[in-house]
């Protein structure tokens, strides 16, 4: 006799594949962000899965830094070739060349904080009424409060305080024209959920996330790889690591870790071993109690 | 591998004063679901505001008003996994001002958790957590009688508190009801047993949370698939191709199932299942599927497939348990849009039958002003009819919640009588 309950796995699924189609029969002109993290590679894989044979019914939408992984721009660039979907590129440089943003100043500078300009810039360009995004409530405490369709004013503003209340599956994203919404269909998978996942259906992700040799910089506890970008300080010193990455930002503040996880199942293994949270290697999520709410509130991801 | 674990939402209401705050941190502490920098980081608050140990209630901390204030306003999710089970914590306010939260946040849940202080016994917040349980249908209720350490661990004081619970419940609907003496500062019963209280036989809460059985808590027995989107692939092999992305609301489909199209009345069979490129002979609830049929009927978001010998009902006037969520009053006779499953029309609410004073929980009647937090059974007129079942036999099928075109802002929660 078959069971007739789901496992948790398959809920998720099943959950963020409900919440991806509400958004395109609800919205115009949806689009995925996709940063070539493993979570907007997750979302991808469950939009092709939520509307096949369909190809996914919307473009995704990177906003690139220019302080890039080149393996994540390669990793982009194949997939949106195998989906044979658009890609829309919003770029922090033109932001920063057409003085719509000034670069940040000192050591720890970083572009960071400047995405929100360019996202939002890129949102209104393209006439885009809702971001998908692969923000999931355990990262930090502010996504904790976080919906599953985000109200965002016409500034692209997030107001914590006054979010429509979310009951049950039904979702409200009706919203006048300039306003946009944030959608997150996996909100309720926590990172060893979508380690599982990936695991489970085997999902290509950038080669940065298991462990390879690379040259780093011990730099806050973390090892900070080295770039172009990267000003050493006098004491530091660039040392070839066995590393691998646990989340990916931009390449000048990503720290990895030292590991031996060189596939999906020793990944999965060392991260159900992991004491700290995963944002704890990011330093933009080190700045102060709310930085991640201050920086919601302007409009970031 | 935790392969055929099962997914349980559960939901706790109260205020700081309870402990709920104490006892969530102390569930991800001993559950060891807490990390070693946030672990750091509360250390280090603890330390900063002069307190003797590590309190483990900051945890929960949220969003800035509410770490100044030292209150939960909003719903927060929490999320932890044993070896058992991956559980989802929906922390809501305990206050009267925040009823709506703790509707929210019980909107989902498969088990509600109640915190009573032992030194307190059963309040008026108690009875209303309690209505708001019963109202919003959750399958199961545990009651954590917290604080037992400052009642010198006292079984008579445990007894008296589970007889006046059952007083009130046996008025209400609830069905499941579990109670559990603890302290969540000392971490007695939560989820290590307590030592301090061998009169009591039960389990400790999280094995109760991992035990407790969740496989029936979803309708299997009335099909019903809400359409969500039409799936109508333009390449080659898929010319003709039209299938129905949904999620079934509650039952089983099958494979040749004799179906109906509602509204319409149209009759078809199933002719597959889809989730993505495999290819299914059933599927049941909470699953997303697509299902093609063997005839070429209109179908578009908003209808609804199910058995042809089992349907809903199809109604333009349908009495509803309705919770004010917004700081702009009901205005009467008022147009809204009301949304069910994926259907959307207009209603208007035509008639307040009474209201219930949150307080006392007494039903009051010639009072039909809806305000922020109002709970009251009313009659609402839609302008085309709703496939609706009773929200008691069906949570999908049986809930809506009201729009305001003028603000788009969500201003109701019901459920279906």
């Amino acid at each position: 006799m078959s069971k007739y309950y789901l496992n948790y796995l398959d809920e998720l699924e099943s959950e963020a594949i409900f919440v991806l189609r509400e958004v395109w029969a609800q919205f115009e002109n949806p689009v995925i962000l996709f940063s070539g993290g493993k979570d907007s590679i997750l979302l991808t894989h469950l939009a092709k899965k939520a509307f096949y044979p369909a190809k996914i019914p919307f473009p995704l939408m990177h906003v690139d830094t220019g302080h890039n992984f080149p393996e994540t721009i390669q990793f982009r660039d194949d997939i949106i070739k195998e989906l044979g979907v658009q890609l829309i590129v919003g770029s922090v440089q033109e932001s920063i060349d057409e003085g719509r943003v000034a670069e940040e100043r000192g050591k720890s500078a970083t572009r960071n904080a400047l995405q929100t300009t360019t996202l939002l810039d890129a949102i209104e360009a393209n006439k885009i009424d809702c971001a998908i995004g692969g923000g999931r409530r355990d990262e930090e405490k502010a996504r904790a409060k976080e919906r599953f369709f985000s109200h965002r004013d016409d500034f692209g503003q997030w107001d914590p305080k006054n979010q429509r209340p979310e009951l049950w599956n039904l979702f409200n994203g009706k919203h006048f024209q300039g306003e946009h919404f944030r959608a997150f269909p996996i909100s309720n998978w926590t990172e060893m959920d979508v380690w599982n996942y990936i695991k489970r259906e085997n999902i290509a992700i950038p080669s940065l996330y298991f462990a390879h040799e690379r040259e780093v910089v011990r730099r806050e506890d973390t090892w900070i790889p080295n770039s172009e970008f990267l000003i050493l300080e006098d004491h530091e010193e660039v040392v070839i690591k066995k590393i691998r990455f646990r989340t990916l930002g931009d390449i000048t503040i990503t720290g990895g870790d030292e590991s031996e996880a060189d596939t999906l199942e020793k990944i999965v293994i060392e991260v159900a071993g992991m004491r700290n949270t995963e944002r704890g290697n990011r330093s933009d999520d080190k700045r102060s109690e709310s930085a991640m709410e201050d920086r919601k509130r302007q409009g970031y991801f | 591998m935790i392969d055929n674990n099962q997914l349980l939402r559960f939901t706790t209401a109260g205020s700081v004063d309870d402990g709920k705050s104490t006892l969530i941190g102390r569930l991800l502490y001993d559950s060891k679901s807490i990390f070693e920098d946030q672990l750091q980081s509360i250390e280090n608050t603890s330390k900063k505001k002069g307190y003797d140990g590590v309190d483990l209630a900051l945890f929960t901390d949220g969003l800035r008003d509410e770490r100044e204030q030292g209150i939960t306003i909003d719903v927060a999710y929490r999320y932890f996994t044993t070896p058992k089970r991956k559980f989802i914590i929906a922390d809501t306010p305990g206050h009267i001002q925040y009823t709506r939260n703790m509707v929210t946040g019980a909107s989902t849940a498969n088990v509600a958790t109640i915190l009573i202080d032992a030194r307190h016994g059963v309040i008026e917040q108690t009875k209303r957590h309690a209505f708001i349980a019963s109202l919003l249908h959750i399958p199961h209720i545990i009651v954590c009688i917290n604080k037992m350490d400052l009642v010198d661990f006292s079984e008579d004081v445990y007894n008296k508190i589970v007889k006046e619970f059952e007083e009130i419940a046996s008025k209400l609907l609830v069905t499941d009801v579990r109670f559990i003496p603890m302290s969540a500062l000392l971490g007695d019963n939560v989820v290590n047993r307590s030592e301090n209280m061998p009169w009591y036989q039960g389990a400790p809460m999280l094995h109760t949370l991992e035990t407790i059985h969740i496989g029936s808590d979803i309708n299997k027995i009335d099909t019903r698939f809400p359409v969500q989107t039409v799936l109508r692939p333009q390449r080659e092999g898929y010319i003709d191709y039209r299938g129905y992305a949904g999620r079934l609301a509650s039952g089983i489909l099958r494979k040749g199932d004799e179906v109906t199209i509602m509204p319409s009345g149209f009759t078809s069979k199933i002719k597959g299942i889809n989730l993505h490129d495999k290819e299914l002979d059933e599927a049941y609830a909470p699953m997303s599927v697509s299902v093609t049929l063997e005839d070429d009927i209109d179908i578009s978001r908003g209808d609804m497939i199910v058995r042809s010998n089992n349907k809903p009902e199809a109604s333009q006037d349908i009495e509803v348990m309705l919770c004010w969520l917004n700081n702009s009053p009901a205005k009467p006779r008022a147009k809204y849009s009301i949304r069910h499953t994926s259907n959307v029309q207009t209603a208007m609410i035509k008639e307040v039958i009474y209201k219930y004073d949150i307080t006392t929980l007494d039903r009051i009647t010639g009072d039909s002003e809806l305000e922020m937090n109002d709970i009251s059974k009313v009659k609402i007129r839609t302008t085309k009819p709703l496939m609706v079942d009773s929200y008691r036999e069906n949570r999908t099928t049986g809930s809506i919640i009201l729009v305001d075109d003028s603000t788009n802002e969500t201003v109701a929660a019901g459920m279906i009588v």
